[in-house]
């Protein structure tokens, strides 16, 4: 037991490092992408006009282009923009790259779709409060939204560690490496179960602390 | 800039440190102010000025003709009623005025601003929003903030330092009776709390107008005639002129010196409350009139 908990520790840090990366480049990135996607749409922000409409077209073509790709196949595909951006393509840092690029158009519908939640007669308060379009989003909006993007992001890192389940297949570990390289391959049941058990708990934390956090802005409202 | 020039404004300010005055204005002990709007006609060449000047306004949504060539001036520091059955278009009216829609044609002026507000963009926008404020049938509170950052919104937005927003803020919440609940959040507050903080924010700003979009029509009666109460008060206190949508013939009997009664995206009557309703031309204006007897 003691030599299969050993073989879970380096798998387990890999996995950890790739969702917790990925899912600060997918905020950054896919908020900030959601918000573009949300502005575009509502004619309160730039809906009305012909370029936001050319934009939004543009934008959801591509996004649900990234997100129908089969994830392992998405891998393989990202693997020279990996060397350009990290240096290599294999590993744990390279398999984040993947990673982020599945997640960004993944946060961003969730994004868009939580500030498209919002009333919009709040969004009317907030313009007849005199307030630039870029402070609604960020003091009102988002704040607004905040247990429902947080749900949402919950979903995605929870999705991520699914996708990072993968990464073994460009080296990049994991725990999903670790289940089928010794559970699979070196017929080590217990090292599957112990990798799966991992996963399995992982995904109840994950799930808990963000249920637990949105509830509680929730109710704190 | 018109409202730095306001004479009220430094009397405001000396009205507001005194509690008392405000204990006697909710009373709306106000006759003599009232007086002066007797004789107020709502003719274009009006001698108040006019705070705003709606000049042959129309807008269509998607082929759906909705207000059909409206104008309409509103004298300085009167209140203004615009009474309509649901879709005559008095909340289309009301949000062009406001600033939260453009109209397809027509003009909107507002005192002292050039050119016609509804062409502003940018900063100048938001200036001229600044003049407005706007209350809403919903209230539509922030809910992610307390009653005091919900009023606080539009200082911060106005780039107010922190330390005078605060006491900005506790100013507004005395004006509207509430200073005890400045730190609730926003959506465990009462209706009429709701709808008192919605007008402290929308006088943060210390505006010249307020909109206000069937305000009491989720309220009770109770509630309905103390916030209408403020709004009275208010006006009388700040030298606001109030532009109210309704379809409630109460309210305008209640609160308004002057009556628009809309119908079919048109304006079929015009004038003094006390005129419009004792010799009624329209059978709109015939239909809410009977309807208040009913009630």
């Amino acid at each position: 037991m003691i030599d299969v908990l050993s073989l879970l520790i380096q798998p387990l840090g890999q996995t950890l490092l790739m969702i917790v990366v990925s899912t600060l480049i997918a905020t950054i990135f896919g908020g900030g992408l959601g918000i573009l996607l949300f502005a575009l749409s509502n004619d309160r922000f730039a809906g009305a006009r012909r370029g936001a409409l050319v934009a939004k077209h543009v934008a959801d073509r591509v996004i649900n282009m990234l997100r129908s790709f089969p994830y392992i196949i998405l891998m393989v595909l990202v693997l020279p923009i990996s060397r350009l951006i990290v240096g290599t393509s294999l590993g744990t840092i390279a398999a984040i790259v993947p990673l982020s690029i599945a997640a960004i158009p993944f946060l961003a519908r969730i994004v868009e779709s939580s500030l498209s939640e919002i009333d919009s007669g709040v969004i009317d308060a907030a313009i007849s409060c005199a307030a630039s379009k870029r402070r609604i989003v960020f003091a009102i909006l988002i704040p607004e939204a905040l247990p429902s993007l947080i749900s949402g992001l919950t979903l995605t890192m929870i999705s991520l560690l699914g996708y990072s389940a993968m990464a073994g297949v460009i080296g990049g570990g994991g725990l999903g490496d670790l289940a089928i390289r010794y559970g699979y391959q070196r017929f080590r049941g217990d090292v599957m179960a112990v990798a799966v058990i991992t996963i399995i708990v992982l995904v109840e934390l994950i799930q808990f602390a963000g249920t637990a956090l949105a509830n509680r802005i929730r109710s704190s409202r | 800039m018109f409202h730095a020039e306001r004479p009220e404004e430094a009397a405001d300010q000396a009205l507001i440190a005194q509690p008392s005055y405000h204990a006697s204005l909710r009373e709306g002990l106000f006759a003599p102010a009232r007086a002066l709007f007797q004789n107020i006609s709502v003719s274009t060449h009006a001698h108040p000025p006019n705070v705003m000047r709606i000049d042959g306004v129309s807008k269509a949504f998607g082929g759906h003709r909705v207000l059909n060539g409206i104008s309409l001036d509103v004298p300085k520091g009167s209140i203004h009623g615009i009474i309509g059955k649901s879709g005559a278009g008095k909340t289309t009216l009301i949000r062009i005025a406001g600033l939260l829609e453009k109209p397809d044609s027509g003009l909107v002026r507002y005192e002292g601003i050039e050119p016609p507000v509804h062409l502003l963009r940018g900063r100048a926008l938001l200036e001229a929003r600044r003049k407005t404020g706007f209350v809403f049938q919903s209230f539509n509170l922030f809910a992610s903030r307390t009653a005091g950052e919900n009023v606080a919104f539009p200082l911060e937005a106005a780039g107010w330092p922190h330390a005078k927003i605060r006491g900005r803020v506790a100013e507004l919440l005395d004006l509207v009776g509430l200073s005890d609940k400045a730190d609730r959040p926003a959506m465990h507050l009462s209706g009429g709390e709701k709808q008192r903080i919605a007008i402290a924010r929308a006088l943060a700003n210390r505006p010249s107008i307020l909109f206000s979009d069937e305000a009491t029509s989720a309220l009770d009666p109770e509630t309905t005639r103390s916030v209408l109460g403020l709004i009275r008060s208010l006006r009388e206190m700040l030298g606001l002129t109030v532009i109210m949508v309704t379809h409630q013939m109460e309210v305008v009997r209640r609160t308004c010196d002057t009556v628009s009664v809309i119908e079919g995206g048109t304006i079929v009557e015009q004038g003094l409350v006390s005129e419009v309703f004792t010799t009624t031309r329209s059978d709109a204006a015939r239909a809410f009139l009977k309807e208040d007897h009913d009630d």
